[in-house]
């Protein structure tokens, strides 16, 4: 396999477009990205787009359609909310098995104002809806179970949930691509409507609309149009899905998938976690980002709760260490579920090339990043990003 | 659904999933592997466990079992009514269920989550819905033992 670079990255403020359509949000991200790489359409040679809601209805050739009709190949892809992350991967795989050169990934979503997400099945007859009725597969339940797993296992209060929460609310004041800019206080946090124990309003991430993108080239093409520009290297691209865990049936279990790929991840990187600058996670619910910091080994098993108390997460401007989400992660941020991986990639790649669009929460020193995303179901990318 | 579908043809009421019984000793049941997985499913075509393709052994579960997790879920859809509780609970032949738990003050729990970790508890069964030609739609749920 060849080295492959990011070359250009692109993304929209995330929030909500009801005026604009899906492949209008695509189409703003890819352009940005291409004149970003300092590239056009017709140096691209293959194409991934990433949308969920919109599956079925070839998102990826109507961004074409809008910004340029050359005819590549294009790959539509949905892997729940791991979607715009996985097309990421296909345009890696499409450029460092050798295939293509340049490829461009996209990922785009429109919720509007989505409600609670989950929670399906039970035929064509509501009343066989097991959703209220043989518990809750709602997103907000699921992600609260993962945290009093937590909580039984370890002795975790909510407050340290409600701590991720204040954190990258403050994170977020700094990034003008994120839905939410505002910060809030523990108290906010506790005090806020419950939605589903343990994680109250401000520990749910908001639905959206949003779209980012990105320009995958070879080492070759990165000569020709990176022109001394610092460019980041993918140093890992892992998928995984859910192996068979006790559990995992009744109560998805994302933590194993996540470790799986992280180990895999910093071997294929050569670089373990101590390296990693900055880390953009997962944190749909205030609870998941907790378990992850044990999942990504930024912290030993059990002492995710010390970590938040000694300041791990938070940027070091604001006098943490080991920053998590410095964009604000997806609970400020917004999580468009199809734009969530490639905006999280994006930012990782801004923070390793001093890029001004993240100026203003840029983490000193960043020579290594990692983006990580769960989709519930499961699938698990981890990218490692150097410089 | 298919059983449900041909369940219509009798009249009474209607288990909620096919892995529901009821009657007399309303129970679950699970389809077993030989390398002692556990599924809740009336069938499988292959174990996702080991892959074997079987065959499989259909097991009556146990009404009893230990709480693992919960949430207590205060937004829901439409005729839900909230706050409840949602928990995982494992049963002694190796298999988890998700499930309401009832008979318990969903509020108190939040504020001394601890109580219910492993707390033993016993199924039970209730209507929940009517469907569309008018059979009781039921649902087991769990709920503390009593002593």
């Amino acid at each position: 396999m060849r080295n492959v670079y990011v070359l250009g990255t692109g993304m929209i403020k995330f929030g909500r477009y009801p005026e604009k359509t899906v492949p209008e949000l695509g189409a703003e991200a890819a352009l940005i990205a291409l004149k970003d790489a300092g590239i056009t359409i017709k140096d691209v040679e293959m194409f991934a787009s990433g949308n969920l809601y919109q599956s079925n209805a070839m998102v990826g050739q109507r961004i074409l359609q809008q910004i340029g009709q050359t005819g590549i190949p294009v790959i539509n892809v949905a892997n729940a909310c791991a979607t715009g992350s996985t097309a990421f991967r296909e345009a890696y795989l499409s450029v460092a098995s050798g295939m293509y050169d340049i490829a461009m990934a996209v990922g785009v979503e429109q919720m509007g104002k989505a409600g609670l997400l989950g929670g399906g099945g039970g035929g064509s007859d509501p009343a066989y809806s097991p959703e209220g009725k043989l518990g809750s597969g709602l997103m907000p339940a699921v992600f609260g179970q993962a945290g009093i797993e937590h909580m039984r296992k370890y002795g975790t209060r909510m407050e340290h949930f409600a701590k991720i929460s204040v954190k990258s609310h403050k994170h977020a004041t700094r990034n003008p691509f994120s839905q939410y800019q505002n910060e809030v206080s523990l108290e906010d946090v506790m005090n806020a409507r419950m939605v589903a124990y343990p994680n109250t309003l401000y520990m749910c991430c908001p639905t959206g609309d949003g779209a980012a993108a990105a320009i995958l080239v070879s080492e070759d093409k990165l000569k020709k149009f990176a022109a001394g520009r610092k460019r980041p290297k993918i140093a890992a691209s892992v998928l995984t899905s859910d192996p068979w865990t006790e559990r995992d049936l009744t109560l998805p279990d994302v933590s194993t998938l996540t470790r799986r790929a992280a180990k895999q991840a910093y071997e294929k990187a050569g670089i373990g976690p101590e390296d990693i600058a900055l880390t953009e996670l997962h944190d749909c619910f205030a609870t998941a980002e907790l378990v992850h910091y044990e999942n990504l080994y930024l912290c030993k098993e059990g002492e995710a709760a010390k970590f938040i108390d000694e300041g791990g997460g938070v940027h070091p401007d604001l006098g943490g260490k080991c920053p998590v989400n410095v964009s604000g992660g997806l609970l400020s941020k917004g999580h468009p579920l199809g734009a969530t991986g490639v905006a999280n990639i994006c930012e990782v790649v801004w923070h390793l090339t001093q890029d001004e669009r993240a100026k203003a929460r840029q983490v000193p020193n960043a020579k290594a990043g990692l983006a990580h995303v769960i989709g519930l179901g499961s699938a698990c990318t981890i990218h490692i990003l150097t410089v | 659904m298919a059983e449900q579908a041909q369940a219509t043809a009798e009249t009474g009421p209607r288990p909620i999933v096919p892995f529901l019984k009821l009657g007399a000793e309303p129970h679950l049941v699970g389809t077993k592997c030989s390398c002692g997985a556990v599924f809740l499913d009336t069938k499988r075509i292959a174990c996702s466990k080991c892959g074997s393709t079987g065959p499989f052994e259909t097991v009556r579960l146990s009404t009893r079992g230990k709480v693992y997790v919960f949430s207590v879920v205060h937004q829901s859809f439409p005729g839900i009514k909230t706050p409840y509780i949602t928990a995982i609970v494992d049963l002694p032949e190796g298999v988890s269920v998700r499930t309401n738990l009832v008979d318990l003050d969903p509020l108190a729990v939040e504020k001394d989550p601890k109580q219910l970790f492993d707390m033993p508890v016993e199924m039970t069964t209730q209507v929940v819905a009517k469907d569309r030609q008018g059979n009781d739609v039921v649902a087991f749920a769990f709920r503390p033992i009593k002593h």
